[in-house]
């Protein structure tokens, strides 16, 4: 789709969201780097496309079950990326309150339920989700975001069927990064693209090309307004690339750099960069000046959480049930 | 008022808690099938005819699916009545269970809740080893989870009711020979206690035990099918001039120290019974919260008479050597005295 049958608006929207991403999660990384985090990260570096273009397609009542690499799709969604912060920081102000971690930060204000670490496990939780907004008839739509390792879960399985038999209002959002952890999709498929699954079950598949955030968001967006039109689920297969290893501990011995670099010929933010500057719709400054602007919201999301007090030892007592009754 | 069996007694609690509340449902395998079972022990049975089969909704079988489902559902603000055919099978749902329900609240820093109930039915009924657990005690195990085992009509009525109202994931588990179900899926050997249970709406708290038989020589404190089978005990014991205080506790999680603690300091003796393996099992926890907040009440040690470490087997003389019978619990309290 050209740049501008979209407004530029939107379109420099989504370039922002993007860079927030990748600059929050380069961020990150120098954190780990330096020992200022005390936990692993599961980086979305090179994905960015996916979670910013179908989140543009929701609305913030819209839910999102995301994993253990959530910090792109929080973002995206809209948890505030000094909430964020502040968790990997460990921080009594972080979004889970210093409960979680990276691997379950969320917002449920901004409909981001907390992220699951357990491999599949959001799939059905997102299929539940629409069931409740369809019995409620609130019009809420749910999204699921999982790698294509997760499609090879029972969860996986058993969310599609239900989904599809009860036109459920979902997406299920596979991100097909090539590699589950180490392991590379030609050792765990027979099939070339998982959005074939679709089809077992009963409910649309498409392949879109997960580092074109508009392409993304197109897909996205019509999966969306079916879901709302009461026409049920439809699995998107998302094909991109992590850049960088699948946790802060992986030297990505298994892949070549060769295919990284490739890869990082279609960057997605530098994608759309290009196609902004060929377009006119923004001038080189404009992206320096974007720039800037998302360097000082990284900025402060650290200095948030560098300022925020830890949370006593004894609130690991509390919160295990509701209100503590 | 009205003589119910506990299927009779769950049923009309879902029914009450449907009619009270929309945001109530259940899901679950044939439970709202037209012509069906109404779950594989009747407590569904006519309830799709009133509600519909969006709130008695039929799943396939895909007890991990539904029971993320039910998850999802309720962060989302419905308040789902889940159920596994066979306690046996809430294993294929445990990660949802364990590892979602039980650690949402905590996980988001006490920002999201998880109002599910999971209905599971427990107990040995010659029906072999994979249909014949009693699990309980993996739940109680897991912080986050609430564990109820009503053993009276009155109590499952109470209880679920309970349950259903309360924001936290909480399991419930139902003996196979305490339902009472009738017709086609009458289980043989069944106890089927039929008791009173008021018309009205009324809640059992969750966490608090009952005391079924009072005395003063030795508390034997059971679960679901073995509170029976100590109330035989005891009365097998009165003619020896042995008088025994029968503990229910009706809640696993959140337990009732206090009741069950009170008991011990008057009698100084202590059998718990329960028809689950010995290790790691419900007894032990028992048996180690007594041993250290009354140690210095007790006369004597503390029995725990559990089925042995072996799977559930089906032949029935074998099957009666595994369920706790009431003269093992007897052999038991005589062994205190």
């Amino acid at each position: 789709m050209p740049v501008n049958q979209l407004d530029p608006d939107t379109v420099l929207s989504l370039y922002r969201q993007m860079l927030l991403i990748r600059r929050f999660e380069e961020r990150c990384n120098q954190l780990y780097l330096q020992g200022r985090i005390p936990s692993t990260l599961h980086l979305y570096i090179g994905q960015e496309a996916v979670a910013v273009g179908v989140c543009a397609a929701l609305g913030r009542e819209d839910y999102v079950t995301t994993t253990h690499r959530p910090h792109g799709h929080a973002i995206a969604k809209g948890v505030a990326p000094r909430a964020i912060m502040a968790e990997l920081f460990a921080k009594r102000t972080g979004c889970c309150k210093g409960k979680g971690g990276s691997m379950h930060v969320g917002d449920i204000d901004v409909g981001v339920f907390p992220a699951i670490a357990i491999v599949g496990a959001g799939i059905p939780i997102a299929a539940g989700a629409a069931l409740a907004a369809k019995r409620l008839g609130n019009g809420r739509v749910a999204v699921s975001f999982f790698g294509e390792g997760a499609a090879n879960e029972g969860a996986f399985h058993e969310a599609l069927n239900m989904a599809a038999i009860w036109d459920l209002p979902v997406v299920f959002v596979c991100e097909n990064n090539l590699y589950a952890a180490s392991t590379p999709v030609s050792t765990a498929f027979k099939i070339a693209d998982v959005a074939e699954r679709a089809a077992a079950y009963g409910l649309p598949g498409e392949v879109v090309d997960g580092n074109d955030v508009l392409a993304v968001y197109e897909a996205a967006d019509r999966a969306v307004q079916r879901a709302r039109a009461g026409q049920g689920p439809t699995l998107l297969e998302c094909k991109t690339y992590r850049q960088v290893g699948h946790s802060r501990s992986d030297p990505r011995t298994y892949r070549s750099r060769d295919e990284e670099d490739e890869w990082a010929q279609r960057d997605p933010i530098q994608r759309l960069a290009s196609r902004l500057l060929d377009e006119e719709v923004i001038a080189p400054e404009g992206l320096d000046e974007i720039e800037r602007q998302i360097m000082a919201q990284v900025d402060e999301a650290v200095a948030f959480a560098e300022g925020s007090p830890y949370p006593q030892p004894e609130e690991a007592l509390e919160d295990v049930f509701w209100r503590q009754q | 008022m009205p003589q119910m069996s506990i299927a009779e007694a769950l049923r009309q609690a879902i029914r009450e808690e449907m009619a009270r509340d929309a945001t109530v449902f259940c899901l679950g395998e044939d439970i709202g099938v037209p012509g069906g079972f109404g779950g594989a022990f009747t407590v569904t049975l006519g309830l799709s005819d009133e509600f519909g089969h969006e709130r008695i909704l039929d799943t396939p079988i895909s007890e991990l699916g539904l029971t993320g489902i039910a998850v999802g559902a309720a962060m989302a603000g419905l308040r789902p009545i889940a159920d596994v055919q066979y306690g046996d099978f809430l294993f294929l749902a445990m990660d949802q269970l364990a590892n979602q329900a039980a650690k949402m609240t905590y996980m988001s820093g006490g920002t999201v809740k998880v109002p599910l109930v999971m209905r599971a039915p427990v107990g040995a009924t010659a029906r072999g080893s994979q249909h014949a657990q009693s699990l309980e005690a993996f739940f109680c195990h897991v912080p986050g989870l609430k564990v109820l085992a009503p053993s009276t009509a009155y109590d499952a009525k109470g209880l679920l009711k309970a349950a259903v109202r309360d924001d936290n994931p909480v399991i419930i588990f139902e003996h196979k020979l305490l339902y009472g179900s009738k017709g086609p899926r009458t289980e043989k050997g069944a106890l089927s206690p039929i008791g009173e249970v008021p018309d009205e709406d009324y809640v059992v708290p969750i966490g608090q035990g009952i005391v079924r038989r009072a005395g003063r020589d030795v508390t034997i404190v059971g679960k679901l099918l073995t509170v029976y089978r100590a109330l035989e005990a005891a009365a097998i014991l009165a003619e020896e001039g042995v008088e025994a205080e029968v503990i229910d506790p009706r809640t696993l999680v959140p337990l009732d120290k206090r009741l069950i603690l009170e008991s011990v300091r008057k009698t100084g003796r202590l059998v718990i019974v329960e028809e689950d393996n010995l290790t790691g099992g419900w007894a032990s926890d028992v048996a180690a919260i007594v041993a250290e907040e009354a140690f210095w009440w007790l006369d004597a040690p503390v029995k725990r008479v559990s089925a042995p470490d072996v799977p559930p087997p089906f032949a029935p003389p074998m099957e009666q050597l595994y369920v706790p019978s009431a003269q093992r619990v007897v052999a038991a309290v005589r062994s205190l005295l």
